[in-house]
């Protein structure tokens, strides 16, 4: 069984919500992206999303684009990511897919590289799940196709702008958990998640058994409690990844375990 | 490879293989939105009166086709005619489009557009717009042209629109439409995105080549009216593509006009020296279309150079990528030298400043004319009027004129 269905089918039966971390691949370094695995896995991490940078992410907010840009300027590439993630997926809770790994990768990448191939090397290196989130639905058959055939989970998205209809279409080819998008605009850090999220989680329930994980703009344990009743999942990842800002005023390790506590906060929060 | 290339795009916005929508879920449905709203637009004799009524009166079209006798002579072959975009108000063909765009945003009822400029051509166009119309207007512009184009920045909040400085990436076009795509993801419900070319999610490739289709209509016109037939040949500059597009498309089904897309080839053919997308580069995805692409070996956008702003764009318009598949358009480039070269042979010889854009187009028709006889027709699309490129091109010839 693919490890994130494996994943949320565990969490189930515990009556447990996974707590999903985001942070990008080589920001500031790959040997940090490696410690910052292992240090959100110890402070209740369920499955980690981990960022392929890219030159124009028009899917993320300012905060990761960033990150992603600090990222390219120290020469990464996708390659490196693959074998970060190789080397991960050996040791641990990693290993054997306990916390699964997901990439989350703008298909200009997954394009250039041709998509079976990116695939492949996506399952070869240990990724469980890959989200796309600039390939909606209508463009998004083949990569379906292609990622079954790997065992690769497509995760795709939601937000409060897709009519209901539209909506049960994108969860009928979701695999792996559907991806709620909290608010409309992009991935970014929100004071409050707005009412009508609620009302749409509940009605998704009626329209899917894939798990519902929330995202964007969820930083606080406020939000995490809120979402708790009606989700499967949290995701969290500018919060996270805004911490990196502060590199050159503050150690890595530092900053690494200031990451780790507050990964620890919201998924206590989740678990209570 | 597909053979016909006129019934283009189908209705999720495909031109053969290229085109689409490579964006967020969360823009899924205003395109769909705005795609219905511009079908209906494009089918009501209503807002078809609307744009050409502000085309005549407010941009002063038709822009004439002029016979350049002088550069005719020296190039000593085909008949060389320019299409004087150049003549419309604020300088260039933008204005077609961001008229166009405007209409539909009034239409639609949203009182904001916003917008993403280079140089600054598009954001002057698209303030200019939204002042006529009384729309709030924010231009995004990557923080290196805000610092080397002041004069269209001032010009943007004279006419009370406002520039915002993007500090992200490489602080250029590319970031300017990020950054505008991200504005637009959270604002979609009251605002428009007017893009400035003929790129981004489908339906705007479509949409912007429509409006801009008035710059080909007008030409043939001319071309039937003032030398009763068609032209031979048909030059015009590509960066992301919009007056190109609108040059070539009311061309497309005449078999026997040859069409020629000229790209900038600055300063040679390694990377990150030109931005000869369509010449260099493969198909990829970026800002929401499938197109041909400049990256790098891991798909990263590529750096891209010219001495002209408005070509300076590492990627172009879907339909272009399908023309040029279907070998409808032919695409070659000029370099940065050639086209300073035809910035001063042009305004020397005819009287007129072009647009370094438009002066690549220049050296092309005028090596195409060289080939052929004084029967053949050349037409040149005058994309742009070159007042703006003045300090960039004294600069290089090492001119203070900044005072």
């Amino acid at each position: 069984m693919n490890p994130i269905d494996a994943l949320f089918q565990r969490l189930r039966s515990q009556q447990r919500k996974a707590f999903i971390p985001f942070f990008t691949a080589g920001d500031p370094d790959l040997e940090t992206t490696a410690k910052l695995a292992h240090e959100v896995a110890r402070h209740g991490a369920s499955l980690i999303e981990i960022g392929f940078p890219y030159s124009d992410p028009i899917a993320d907010g300012a905060v990761i684009q960033a990150s992603y840009t600090r990222a390219l300027n120290k020469g990464l590439t996708i390659d490196q990511i693959f074998a970060l993630v190789r080397q991960l997926v050996q040791q641990g809770p990693f290993k054997g897919g306990e916390v699964p790994l997901a990439g989350m990768v703008s298909y200009s990448l997954v394009h250039h590289r041709g998509p079976d191939n990116f695939l492949a090397q996506a399952a070869e290196a240990g990724l469980s799940g890959v989200i796309v989130p600039d390939l909606p639905i209508e463009e998004a058959a083949e990569l379906a196709r292609l990622a079954t055939a790997r065992d690769v989970k497509l995760i795709q998205l939601v937000t409060p702008t897709t009519p209901r209809d539209r909506a049960t279409r994108i969860a009928r080819m979701s695999t792996g958990f559907l991806y709620c998008v909290s608010v409309v605009g992009i991935t970014g850090e929100r004071q409050e998640l707005p009412a009508e999220l609620l009302d749409q989680l509940c009605w998704l329930r009626t329209q899917t058994d894939l798990p519902l994980c929330v995202g964007f703009g969820v930083s606080k344990p406020e939000h995490v409690r809120m979402l708790k009743p009606a989700v499967d999942g949290v995701i969290v990842g500018s919060a996270i990844v805004r911490r990196w800002e502060q590199i050159g005023t503050k150690p890595i390790d530092a900053i690494v375990r200031e990451i780790g506590d507050h990964v620890e906060l919201l998924s206590n929060a989740l678990a209570e | 490879m597909p053979s016909t290339t006129e019934k283009v795009p189908d209705q999720h916005g495909h031109f053969g293989p290229y085109g689409g929508r490579y964006v967020p879920e969360t823009l899924m449905h205003a395109l769909r939105q705005l795609t219905e709203q511009y079908d209906h637009a494009r089918d009501d004799p209503e807002f078809q009166k609307q744009f050409d009524y502000y085309m005549r009166h407010y941009v002063g079209r038709p822009s004439p086709l002029y016979f350049a006798e002088r550069l005719t002579k020296e190039a000593g072959g085909a008949r060389i005619y320019l299409k004087r975009e150049d003549l419309n108000h604020t300088g260039a063909h933008k204005i077609n489009n961001c008229i166009g765009q405007a209409l539909l945003t009034r239409r639609m009822g949203k009182p904001r557009v916003i917008a993403e400029t280079g140089a600054g051509q598009h954001g002057v166009a698209t303030a200019t717009a939204a002042a006529l119309f009384g729309l709030k207007c924010q231009v995004y512009m990557g923080a290196e042209d805000v610092r080397r184009q002041k004069l269209n920045v001032f010009k943007m909040k004279a006419l009370g629109s406002e520039v915002i400085s993007v500090e992200s990436g490489s602080r250029t076009l590319r970031d300017a439409i990020n950054e505008a795509m991200r504005d637009w993801m959270a604002t979609v419900a009251h605002t428009h995105y007017i893009i400035g070319s003929v790129v981004g999610p489908h339906p705007f490739p479509a949409m912007v080549r429509d409006f801009q289709s008035i710059i080909g209509t007008e030409t043939k016109q001319q071309c039937h009216d003032q030398l009763g037939r068609l032209p031979d040949v048909v030059v015009a500059c590509v960066g992301g593509g919009s007056n190109s597009a609108g040059m070539f498309f009311p061309f497309i089904a005449d078999r026997d006009v040859e069409l020629i897309g000229v790209e900038a080839g600055g300063r040679g053919a390694q990377a990150g020296d030109h931005a000869s997308t369509l010449s260099y580069g493969q198909p990829g995805v970026l800002h929401g279309s499938l197109s041909y692409v400049l990256q790098d070996a891991d798909g990263q956008t590529a750096n891209v150079h010219s001495v002209s702003a408005g070509l300076d764009y590492p990627g172009v318009g879907p339909e272009h990528s399908y023309w040029k598949d279907t070998r409808r358009v032919r695409y070659t480039n000029v370099s940065d030298a050639e086209a300073l070269e035809g910035f001063a042979r042009c305004s020397k010889l005819e009287g007129i400043l072009p647009a370094l854009e438009t002066a690549h187009a220049i050296v092309e028709g005028m090596r195409v004319a060289k080939q052929r006889s004084h029967d053949d027709i050349v037409v040149i699309c005058f994309s742009g009027r070159g007042d703006k490129d003045c300090f960039e091109v004294a600069r290089l010839l090492g001119e203070n004129i900044e005072g």
